[in-house]
């Protein structure tokens, strides 16, 4: 299932410079395998060493934060759009 | 860290987004306060989003996730886009910290910092890009009307 994904600033690099890009996947996860097979380098930022979402990447898949939903195991429709927000902080 | 001294326009600071930021950092004292500002097409600033500190902290701040997310998409309704975060800083100067340079992943964005050490807030702007620090010149509400904030 096709899904736009919107990029923030930091990730576009990755992508030529695009604020958005189209991505494949029945869940998370998979989207984020196609966005690296798409774009090297851009999946593997939003992971952690362990596998997992990196603490500093918020991603919502709608107007929900995935977190709250399945973490990677969440599940994608067709035509959702995926908006990634990383951590905004300082001291 | 690096400092760069050059002259640029002076943002516009209107005075609901001045008293805002400045009334959010005093009701968040003794921790940090912080939130983004919506700008328009043509660099102005429209809206502060006065957003949770998740670190709770007086030295630290993250923003909401979930609030940054909505603010975003407000923004975007209206035909702005996020292009400024502001935070205090409760017992320190209004300049970037360390952290705040090291936490700056968005060039284009502007800096904001109010600071609540002195008897009055002051608030001050910066660029931060890979590290460089650039301060931006504000002009805050009392200078726009041609007197100080005290009404002298």
């Amino acid at each position: 299932m096709a899904l736009k994904v919107r990029l923030p600033t930091i990730l576009r690099p990755y992508a030529r410079g695009q604020s958005t890009v189209e991505a494949k996947g029945s869940t998370m996860r998979e989207v984020i395998a196609d966005l690296e097979d798409r774009y090297p380098g851009l999946g593997s930022q939003l992971l952690a060493d362990d596998g997992n979402l990196h603490p500093f990447v918020n991603v919502f898949l709608g107007d929900e934060d995935i977190r709250y939903l399945d973490g990677l195991a969440t599940a994608v429709g067709a035509g959702t759009e995926l908006s990634i927000i990383p951590a905004v902080a300082g001291g | 860290m690096t400092v760069e001294a050059v002259t640029l326009p002076a943002v516009l600071v209107p005075r609901d987004v001045h008293d805002a930021i400045v009334n959010h950092a005093r009701f968040c004292t003794p921790q940090e306060a912080c939130g983004l500002v919506a700008v328009d097409g043509a660099g102005q600033l429209r809206m502060a989003y006065c957003l949770t500190n998740i670190e709770a902290s007086p030295t630290n701040y993250t923003l909401d996730p979930t609030e940054h997310y909505r603010a975003m998409r407000h923004a975007e309704r209206h035909g702005w886009e996020i292009g400024a975060v502001f935070h205090s800083h409760v017992n320190s100067a209004a300049y970037p910290s360390q952290s705040d340079v090291a936490g700056a992943l968005e060039p284009a964005w502007l800096y904001l910092i109010v600071s609540l050490r002195g008897a009055e807030p002051e608030l001050r702007g910066f660029h931060i890009d890979h590290g460089t620090v650039t301060e931006a010149q504000l002009a805050l509400p009392s200078a726009w009307h041609g007197r100080r904030a005290n009404g002298t």
